[in-house]
């Protein structure tokens, strides 16, 4: 069942851009392509937040360090993606593991602020970095090169990757939440204090939790400085983070999905409330646009009241069991 | 007399200008029941929390098993085979009864940094926490979610858990709290069984079931324990009738 959705939902994905294609409206593929990147970014901080229990409100410093590393190595000459990506994701793995280290010996509330202020640390640091265009941002004067004949600039061969990579994340991160790493996070994640108590040392692994997290937000980091071509301090700002936990929340807290419902609810919505006009909505409320936000927080309001577990949670037979 | 398997030598907390523990000296022969017996807020679960490893103490020395423990973390604690149950029943709600214990035994049993191979497959670790549940009479009950498990219940898995790391001692806090009378007697019976293989530290407020199971009891009275002694000993020291057991006959 599980396996046939997931079967299901990827042929949708490869066909998309044919279709597209076909109906003229590639400008859909790159919106596709952004909504994949988010997702996977909102994935590797539900596996923190979600599966983990570990409320991270500094996840767009792992997903900024990424783009910056990624975008630094294409201005500096190495645009290969086979050494600026693994290197996007190393940066932002080690940005965790000094955040991690410190942030994971408080709870609570203090969690969320110490992650907070140690993502504002850095998105002033980027703001400070002059050499590569402060709080201007950085143009990319070419997007990263592959090989294998594959062309980043083309958008429908980006998407393909994007896809691909997301693909991969999702299946590593099943694999992971099932085997005996997974279980005991996810119990931590439940009751911290019993783990510690029937014998595990909980805080390494929360920060080995926390680090794969990090390095998987700074890999969607480099591909959305690819897309944009163009990276910023803005990417650190943490309005950022708070959109990913939105996603998060929107699409399921601990859901495998959640993090792609999310993604595709959110800046679905977003999109759809500021670029079309909706005959009826307009009919009942002429200047809906100027206030698209509103709707979007309208949206939130309704999942957290009606929907606690997300949108996931809707259709998840498990989630009901264990509610 | 043979070397104690655990013993607490000059230990001391304050919160504040509350001393909640007080100088407390306390050994614990190997194979043997010992209870902790005192009023309520004396500090008995303050102590288990220090032994346990959760709350540094701020002077004293605890030695496990010939080695020094004080500065040991918790989970390093549980390792060497000292573990605790809660007053206040602490088992992991979402999961079944057979994950709950399954989680306790994979602590001791392997890597837990494995992220490949699904741990429902893993046989060993189902298979002994079947024997443990059949142990504390949940054997029907291994799917259910533990959080729909009745008060009873929850205080059997409560328990379970904590025999689940294999421990040589086993602190047990108010094991029977809010249990009606009859799972109250199943439970003070399966103390009385699980002795035979391990060491237990028992605080108690059921004070028949104490008499009757321990070996030795200490009493804890605002932080300090006033005597320790056998049962028998313990029923006839005048301050520890007047402390304790006084409040009790006269209630």
């Amino acid at each position: 069942m599980h396996r046939a959705l997931a079967a299901v939902l990827l042929l949708i994905a490869i066909t998309f851009p044919l279709v597209m294609q076909s109906l003229d409206q590639v400008y859909y593929v790159t919106m596709a392509s952004r909504i994949l990147i988010y997702a996977l970014a909102a994935t590797s901080l539900n596996l923190v937040l979600g599966f983990g229990g570990m409320i991270s409100f500094g996840h767009a410093a792992f997903v900024g360090a990424g783009a910056y590393t990624a975008s630094v190595m294409i201005v500096e000459g190495l645009p290969s993606a086979w050494i600026g990506w693994p290197l996007a994701m190393a940066v932002s793995g080690l940005l965790a593991l000094v955040i991690g280290a410190i942030s994971l010996r408080t709870r609570g509330v203090y969690f969320i602020m110490i992650t907070l202020a140690f993502a504002q640390m850095i998105y002033y640091l980027t703001i400070s970095m002059k050499a590569y265009g402060g709080d201007e941002g950085l143009t990319l004067t070419q997007r990263a090169s592959l090989g294998f004949g594959l062309d980043l600039k083309d958008d429908i061969t980006f998407y393909y990757v994007v896809l691909a990579i997301l693909s991969v994340v999702i299946y590593l991160i099943a694999r992971l939440v099932d085997a005996r790493f997974g279980r005991v996070i996810q119990a931590i994640g439940e009751n911290e204090t019993r783990m510690e108590a029937i014998g595990y040392p909980v805080y390494r692994f929360k920060l080995f939790c926390f680090v794969i997290a990090g390095a998987l937000g700074g890999l969607a980091g480099a591909l959305l400085a690819n897309q944009n071509s163009y990276v910023n301090p803005g990417i650190l700002h943490w309005t950022e983070s708070g959109k990913l936990m939105i996603m998060v929340i929107l699409g399921g807290v601990g859901h495998l999905y959640g993090g792609l419902i999310g993604a595709i609810g959110l800046l679905g919505l977003e999109e759809l409330l500021a670029n079309h006009k909706i005959a009826w909505l307009a009919a009942l409320y002429p200047n809906y646009q100027q206030h698209s936000l509103l709707g979007v927080g309208v949206a939130m309001l309704a999942v957290v009241l009606y929907a606690p577990q997300g949108i996931a949670g809707l259709f998840s037979r498990k989630a009901n069991k264990r509610g | 007399m043979a070397e104690p398997l655990l013993a607490i030598r000059g230990l001391d907390k304050r919160f504040g200008g509350i001393i909640a523990t007080d100088r407390v000296t306390l050994e614990v022969a190997a194979g043997e029941i010992h209870a902790l017996i005192g009023p309520n807020g004396a500090g008995k679960t303050t102590l288990i929390a220090q032994i346990s490893g959760s709350l540094a103490p701020d002077t004293g020395q605890i030695v496990f098993a010939g080695a020094d423990i004080t500065k040991l973390a918790q989970h390093d604690r549980v390792r060497a085979g000292l573990a605790r149950s809660y007053q206040i029943t602490s088992i992991f709600r979402k999961f079944t009864v057979a994950e709950n214990l399954a989680l306790a035994v994979q602590a001791r049993s392997g890597s837990s940094f494995s992220f490949w191979r699904p741990v429902g497959v893993e046989t060993a670790l189902v298979d002994e926490a079947r024997q443990i549940a059949t142990q504390i009479g949940l054997q029907d009950r291994l799917g259910s979610v533990a959080g729909t498990l009745s008060h009873g219940e929850q205080r059997s898995l409560e328990v379970g858990l904590a025999l689940a790391t294999n421990p040589k001692l086993v602190l047990l806090d108010e094991p029977t709290a809010g249990m009606g009378p009859d799972e109250s007697h199943r439970m003070i019976d399966f103390i009385g069984r699980i002795r035979e293989r391990l060491t237990v530290l028992l605080v108690e407020h059921d004070m028949d079931a104490v008499f009757r199971l321990a070996d030795r009891i200490s009493v804890l009275v605002n932080g300090a324990i006033i005597a320790t002694g056998t049962p028998a000993e313990i029923r006839s020291t005048p301050e520890v009738k007047r402390a304790y057991l006084g409040e009790e006959a006269s209630a």
